[in-house]
């Protein structure tokens, strides 16, 4: 019957528990029982691997400059960490572009399409994906008009301030009715993620905002720490991947 | 061409935490058991990898867990005379897909509502008049009291490992245990779990004001546990991974920890994984139920026969099933005729931020369940006398977790990047701590479940609609208890603190909670509710309907616990009851 690959009985656990085990959906367990006749590879594990830091997958090399830009704004260097472009927030950003989440995977983008009001959320028939170009784009329309020919990442400090101030303050309208606000507001979202999450994404680099906080990371067990109260936790932070320390190096 | 299927005796449509407790009760009783999950099939082991679950990206931000948006979504108005528009990415609530279903992603504080909760309008009606109850506020009694549910609610708590102080056991007030709270039959199987400094320093203040301060009841369990099912779970090592995640540690009490491993023992019950069942199939008299109609991934259908349709799907996809199937009449705000879809309501919250100079909470050391609470400004448990609102909300110290994206205080007036934001997330990370206060909502005619003329789900269904704003007397109760909030704060010594009540409107994006409840609520009428006291479709009855959905207001306390008793209770009538006799366990 077709639909036997959905199902779970009994008698399929017991004769399948270790398949189960491989895989968290049952389909695939049961493709394996027809075929290999082990469950897995000597030595195999499927742990998430580290984002490869190098090779751009979304952003054009004028947009991958102007990103940097942006997030080394955002979050400059200083004595308590390097800048968000130095941590790799661009990179964050650039994967999760190309990524499911880039495009949209999990939002429901059909229409009739209205704008609707502040309380019942985006209405954009764009994916995060599109709306992150057209607005890079009408930001950087914006500064060439607005600064005589000079592109983001041309300003000075002091002026990229003064446009992302002006567009997190709604005081800067963008070409192309891009939402100055909305775009400024996403994109800061976008970038925090990428500097706080776990450095396997490709932000976070060295886990350097999380050694600036005593965020301990992924660890799992704080059993000995729950009555130390008032205390600074000693031990520095792990990745999903391991700490940067742990590399065998060549 | 929809196939039909073999016919069971038992059709179950959602594996969370209800339909697991149907379908190991149904099982037990001998019943030839199916049970539907339109997500994948997910365990501790497989999914939930002690490795890399530690991750906010994966599953607190991008909610991998949750149903997604493209799936199933609802669209959303604050009011009737506006345009109600899709949730096009889940934000205010977010509801589990995947065997466990939000049973798989809950934090795990467990709670039993308070007797007077049981019988609100009643009890209100006698302490304070039928006329101080304002015509708009639609609740009721639930048909059911806090004494007959109290065995179920302990069948959860025993079933489910939950460690706390009891604090009225067999009649006797319990030093340390919750004073308010109805009787309890037994202790807690396991004692509450260790504290972390914040929830330490919120009990002392309180008591200082002369509150009585208790352990939060929790489902993550403070030691080594067997419950009755034979399963064990391992005692929780505070990674601050519960709410919105899975447990790698099998120390949240969950479906896939505490019942189906027991479950999947047995030879006659079936898990049906990415299987969506679309509507209750009726024959023509619309008053038997004769299975369910599903798809599986593949988008082939099938019907499947059963002599028992049980709804689990949660509170909000209950109703939905209710309304694609027919069954009972739509509610209509203008008319107030119809009873699918009245009486939805939600949680009321708040919370007090407090910046310290000198402390170190140690944010990360975190679990869903632990904490301190209050009870004094909780449901009716203090006079509402010249209030002008009734209900309240538990006050609590209840720190889960320490995620560095979502999780970073900083006083007002700080800018939200560049140096200056820098600067001060470093120095409040650590010296930050939130009490919280969890209201009652109660239902009101203007707030209800219906369905979109316009948008269709995809399945080609018309979407349901949601209709929701904060009523005036949810609105006026937490600005109150947010005041008695801030007194604790204030009392815990902090440089500054930050007290946030809700305003209306209610808005869909930002997280709240995922304790949508009614819309095919019980009671001891037809006129009034769509099931009986045994959750038992008054209409149907071959049908139950159980979860939140069943809730007539919600109270002041994390929904679980009472969910999960009501299955019990429901599962005692149909083993007891129902399969004796089948037809109406309570004559109209």
């Amino acid at each position: 019957m077709s639909d036997d690959r959905f199902q779970i009985s009994r008698r399929q656990l017991l004769g399948a528990g270790a398949l189960i085990a491989v895989s968290s959906s049952f389909a695939n367990a049961a493709t394996i029982l027809g075929g290999s006749p082990l469950p897995w590879a000597p030595d195999a594990a499927a742990p998430p691997k580290n984002i490869d830091p190098h090779n751009w997958t979304f952003f054009s090399e004028r947009e991958r400059v102007q990103v940097e830009a942006l997030v080394e704004t955002l979050i400059p260097a200083d004595q308590l960490s390097p800048s968000g472009k130095d941590a790799g927030c661009a990179v964050y950003i650039d994967r999760q572009m190309s990524g499911p989440q880039g495009q949209g995977a999990r939002l429901y983008l059909q229409g009739p399409f209205a704008k609707g009001l502040p309380t019942q959320g985006p209405q954009s028939a764009m994916t995060p994906a599109e709306q992150m170009r057209v607005g890079l784009a009408a930001l950087e329309w914006h500064c060439v008009s607005a600064f005589s020919g000079r592109r983001f990442a041309e300003l000075s400090v002091e002026e990229r301030e003064s446009v992302l101030h002006g567009l997190e303050d709604g005081h800067i309208d963008l070409p192309n009715d891009v939402d100055g606000k909305a775009f400024f507001d996403v994109f800061l979202s976008r970038t925090m993620e990428g500097f706080f999450a776990d450095p396997i994404y490709g932000g976070n680099r060295d886990m350097v905002s999380w050694t600036m906080l005593g965020y301990p990371g992924a660890r799992y067990d704080y059993l000995d720490w729950i009555d130390r109260h008032n205390e600074t936790y000693p031990h520095p932070p792990v990745s999903i991947s391991g700490r940067p320390d742990w590399k065998v190096k060549a | 061409m929809i196939k039909k299927l073999p016919k069971k005796d038992v059709a179950i449509v959602g594996l969370g935490w209800c339909g697991s407790i149907m379908a190991i009760e149904m099982a037990e009783a001998g019943l030839d058991v199916i049970a539907f999950e339109r997500g994948p099939w997910r365990d501790t082991a497989t999914d939930f990898n002690i490795g890399y679950v530690q991750d906010e990206l994966r599953y607190v931000i991008q909610q991998e867990l949750m149903i997604t948006a493209a799936e199933d979504t609802y669209t959303f108005r604050n009011a009737a005379h506006q345009t109600a528009l899709p949730i096009r990415e889940y934000g205010s609530f977010l509801l589990g897909t995947g065997v466990g279903g939000s049973g798989a992603h809950w934090s795990g504080l467990t709670w039993r509502y308070n007797p007077t909760d049981f019988q609100l309008r009643s009890h209100l009606t006698e302490r304070y008049g039928a006329h101080s109850i304002p015509k708009d506020l639609l609740i009721r009694d639930w048909g059911v009291t806090y004494s007959e549910l109290e065995p179920y609610y302990d069948k959860f708590e025993k079933m489910a490992g939950i460690g706390g102080k009891a604090g009225i056991l067999n009649g006797v007030y319990q030093e340390g245990g919750n004073p308010f709270e109805g009787n309890r039959s037994s202790e807690f199987p396991l004692p509450p779990m260790p504290m972390t400094y914040a929830p330490t320093l919120f009990a002392e203040a309180a008591k200082n004001l002369g509150m009585r301060p208790f352990p939060t009841p929790s489902g993550n369990a403070s030691a080594v546990y067997t419950n009755p099912y034979g399963v064990t779970m391992g005692p929780c090592t505070y990674c601050g991974y519960c709410s919105r995640c899975g447990c790698a540690n099998y120390s949240k009490a969950t479906p896939q920890t505490n019942i189906i491993p027991a479950l999947m023992r047995k030879p006659n019950f079936t898990a049906q994984v990415q299987s969506e069942v679309l509507r209750v199939q009726m024959d023509a008299s619309g008053k038997r139920a004769t299975g369910v109609i599903y798809v599986d991934s593949t988008g082939q259908q099938y019907e499947q026969p059963a002599d028992l349709v049980i709804l689990t799907a949660f509170s909000v996809p209950n109703v939905r099933l209710l309304f694609a199937s027919g069954i009972g009449q739509a509610y209509d705000p203008v008319t107030e005729k119809g009873l699918i879809g009245k009486n939805y309501a939600y949680q009321t919250n708040s919370s007090v931020q407090l910046f310290f100079n000198n402390k170190n909470f140690n944010p990360f050391i975190a679990g869903g369940g632990v904490g301190q609470a209050c009870d004094e400004f909780n449901g009716d448990n203090f006079d509402h006398s010249g209030l002008g609102f009734f209900g309240g909300a538990c006050i609590m110290s209840n720190v889960t977790s320490g995620w560095p994206i979502s999780n970073r205080m900083t006083p007002p007036g700080t800018p939200r990047w560049g140096k200056k934001w820098k600067q001060a997330t470093k120095d409040n990370y650590l010296s930050t701590t939130v009490v919280r206060t969890q209201g009652s909502s109660y239902p009101t005619r203007a707030n209800y479940l219906g369905v979109d003329p316009t948008y269709k789900d995809r399945h080609g269904r018309n979407m349901m609609q949601l209709t929701f704003d904060f009523p005036e007397n949810d609105l006026r109760m937490s600005a109150f208890v947010t005041d008695k909030a801030a007194e604790v704060a204030r009392a815990m010594g902090p440089k500054q603190i930050v007290a946030k009540a809700p305003k209306g409107p209610y808005n869909i994006v930002p997280f709240q909670s995922t304790h949508n409840t009614g819309g095919a609520i019980m009671g001891d009428n037809p006129r009034d509710s769509v099931v009986n006291k045994y959750l038992q479709c008054w209409d149907v009855p071959n049908l139950f309907v159980i979860g939140g959905s069943a809730f007539p207001q919600n109270a002041g306390y994390n929904p679980t616990a009472t969910v999960g008793a009501l299955a019990y209770w429901a599962a005692n009538a149909i083993r007891n009851q129902y399969l004796k006799k089948p037809g109406p366990l309570v004559q109209a």
